[in-house]
């Protein structure tokens, strides 16, 4: 049953690792969103020889396991710590989401700002960085927050290669005081309060967005 | 179940009918008698509430204030045992017997895109009326030889024409032998040269039938054909109701003359 | 890797491939169940959270947002540690199908809840002019229609549940994770070994992900849709 006490022991322990959680959410999403940029333009660029097996490389990683390639870094990239380490698997792993949702947002720019880009003569830099790119992202916000929630509460999956994120924390915790009730009752508690308002605040962002 | 009678025999009596959007008053305490097997056509710039009355008939909307009747019974609303016998907006279940002596034809048709055409049309017969499926099939093939379409009933809604999906949207309401019929623009989403084909189709249904129509057109030769009695509508209101050669040869109000005016 | 590593894990490789096969059978059988309850949850809190009364859709809600908000992650292991501590101990399969038909299913109710409210009001108002009450028209006319709509994102919540399943070997499952990983330790292929497991399990998604377009495919043709942007 329930017992307070431990709960009481557990909750520091959990919110320690409740910053590893958060560090790991924020460095992986910032990877996540360079490194799927990077993909996206690579895969619109028409180089063929780059943008076919960047392609094919990224739908490969975003349709197998996280976990799978935690594991597989953890033992063959030696010389990283665990958090740098599943920080960039992480966030390589949602870059190829992300490529995605900025092909989409590319995409969904009309035509017609294209043709209007050429009819000024703009340089190509210019045509990307001040028409579509501008116009593109406030498409891809909302997509962009609901894969950092999403990714928020993927990081436990770094507790495999031993970083010491909340759930890693609340399951240490359970094991050696028996108080695994507690423990990660404690860490589901935290995952809901901090990720309830963050896809509230998206999803009011999508409404604003769509006008 | 108590009924007036002193408006002598009527199909659909609007009694006092205001119909508010938000700030919007769309009908003003409308009162509109139509008679079994009358036709008629009501007429109007658009927002004058024309399409509300239909819609409310139709149950797709509900009243702001006021009694809509069918069959010279509350409609819109029931009378409520509890409360002595006093008005209560309709249920769903008072409302599901009445609803289905009314059909409905829409300006965008609105087939189902997921179904034929013939079984567009048997749809309802089947699961509403319960219909076994001979049955059902039979009365939808002689309604698409009515309307035209007899050697479609295969194909795909979404592979014919405007015109051709319109008719086949008559075909389906006229399946379930409504007693009161509904037409909603019905021709003002057809590309000019398809409006002839399904206006011929309904000038057939009227003279072939007895079905109480209400009518909702700009086609002021097809009311003219088919209309017992035209109502000019203005913002909310009835402005003049008459028979179509006096209400659209000589109208009695500016206003109706201004309006015939800018649709001719 | 060197060459004889390669030849051990390949030797390996012919001896485990039995174990191999249960592992992944028991992947695709979690997959399955998983998705299998996803589906049910979806649709039983997609509809609920259309419900006229207040009390359903707000309970529909709640139910939605604490199932995606507590992360699978935490939903898998508190069933597995954390109920027992309650007095419940369920298998660690039940634990597992449970966790994804409960998190999948809550993301499937959005769905659900999505594309019913996409198909276009006037369906709904055709099927009254034709007298057809609430439940056939939800069964007639508005959920074919919201099932185009529903492939789509059920095919990419589909194989994220199966790229979730890795999970099971944390809770003493021999899945396919936990087969190949075996493997590995026995032969010290690492590379080998996870590349394997990589491609079997890309494969797997791939056989999924085909599978679900084959429906979206026949799903539009009935709508006639295909065709047109063809």
């Amino acid at each position: 049953m329930w017992d307070m006490d431990a709960a009481r022991a557990a909750l520091p322990v959990v919110l320690s690792g409740f910053g590893v959680t958060l560090l790991a959410t924020v460095l992986g999403f910032a990877v996540a969103v360079v490194a799927g940029l990077g993909v996206a333009l690579v895969q619109r660029s028409g180089v063929r020889w780059i943008a076919l097996p960047v392609g094919a490389l990224a739908s490969f990683v975003r349709s197998t396991p996280v976990m799978v390639q935690l594991f597989a870094a953890w033992v063959l990239v030696p010389g990283l710590d665990p958090l740098t380490l599943g920080v960039l698997v992480l966030g390589l792993h949602y870059a190829t989401y992300l490529s995605e949702v900025y092909r989409a947002g590319i995409d969904a720019v009309p035509k017609g700002q294209w043709e209007a880009c050429i009819a000024l003569s703009l340089p190509r830099r210019r045509v990307w960085r001040a028409v579509v790119l501008p116009q593109a992202v406030r498409k891809v916000l909302p997509a962009l927050g609901n894969y950092a929630v999403s990714m928020f509460k993927e990081t436990p999956f770094l507790s495999v290669i031993t970083v010491n994120e909340m759930v890693h924390e609340a399951n240490a915790f359970g094991s050696t005081h028996f108080a695994y009730l507690e423990s990660f009752t404690l860490a589901a508690a935290v995952f809901l309060i901090a990720s309830w308002p963050t896809s509230l605040l998206v999803r009011r962002l999508e409404a604003r967005l769509a006008h | 179940m108590p009924t007036e009678t002193d408006h002598g025999p009527e199909k659909v009596r609007f009694d006092r009918v205001t119909k508010r959007f938000g700030e919007q008053t769309v009908l003003d305490g409308l009162d509109l008698t139509v008679a079994p097997g009358e036709r008629v056509t009501l007429i109007g710039p658009s927002g004058s509430g024309k399409t509300t009355i239909l819609r409310l008939l139709m149950t797709l909307e509900r009243v702001t204030d006021g009694v809509v009747h069918l069959d010279g019974e509350p409609y819109s609303h029931m009378p409520s045992g509890r409360a002595g016998g006093k008005l209560v907006p309709a249920d769903e279940r008072y409302l599901a017997p009445r609803r289905r002596r009314v059909g409905m034809v829409f300006q965008q048709f609105n087939l189902f895109p997921h179904l034929s055409v013939l079984a567009n049309v048997t749809e309802a017969p089947r699961h509403v009326l319960s219909l076994d499926a001979d049955e059902a099939a039979a009365r939808a093939r002689d309604l698409l030889g009515l309307v035209g379409l007899a050697d479609k009933e295969d194909a795909h809604p979404t592979r014919l024409s405007g015109g051709q999906q319109q008719r086949v949207a008559i075909a389906r309401a006229l399946a379930m032998r409504p007693e009161l019929l509904l037409l909603d623009e019905v021709t003002s989403a057809l590309d000019p040269e398809l409006v002839a084909e399904v206006l011929d189709v309904l000038r057939d249904v009227a003279a072939g039938t007895d079905i109480t129509m209400l009518c909702v057109t700009h086609e002021m030769g097809f009311a003219r054909d088919i209309s017992h009695r035209i109502l000019m509508f203005d913002e909310g209101r009835v402005l003049e109701s008459d028979a179509p050669e006096r209400l659209l040869d000589d109208p009695e109000h500016e206003r109706t003359r201004a309006f015939l005016r800018t649709i001719r | 890797m060197t060459g004889s590593g390669t030849d051990v894990f390949l030797s390996e490789l012919g001896r485990a491939l039995p174990g191999i096969g249960r592992g992944l059978l028991v992947t695709l059988e979690a997959t399955a169940l998983g998705a299998a309850l996803a589906l049910l949850v979806a649709f039983a809190l997609g509809l609920a959270s259309r419900s006229r009364a207040v009390v359903v859709r707000g309970a529909a809600r709640v139910t939605v947002e604490f199932l995606r908000g507590t992360s699978l992650y935490v939903q898998l292991f508190w069933l597995f540690f954390a109920l027992p501590m309650l007095g419940f101990r369920l298998e660690p399969m039940a634990c597992g199908v449970l966790a994804f038909g409960l998190n999948y299913g809550a993301y499937g109710a959005e769905v659900v809840r999505g594309s019913i409210a996409a198909v276009p009001a006037a369906q709904t108002e055709a099927a009254i002019a034709l007298g057809m009450g609430p439940g056939l028209r939800l069964r007639r006319v508005v959920l074919p229609q919201a099932y185009v709509l529903m492939v789509p994102p059920f095919k990419n919540l589909l194989i994220q549940l199966l790229k979730a399943t890795p999970l099971l070997s944390l809770v003493t499952i021999a899945d396919l994770t936990f087969a190949i990983d075996q493997l590995r330790s026995q032969t010290g292929a690492t590379a080998s070994a996870y590349l394997l497991l990589l491609l079997l399990y890309f494969g797997v998604a791939a056989l999924l992900g085909a599978g679900m377009d084959a429906l979206e495919r026949t799903a539009k043709e009935r709508l006639g849709q295909e065709g047109r942007n063809a």
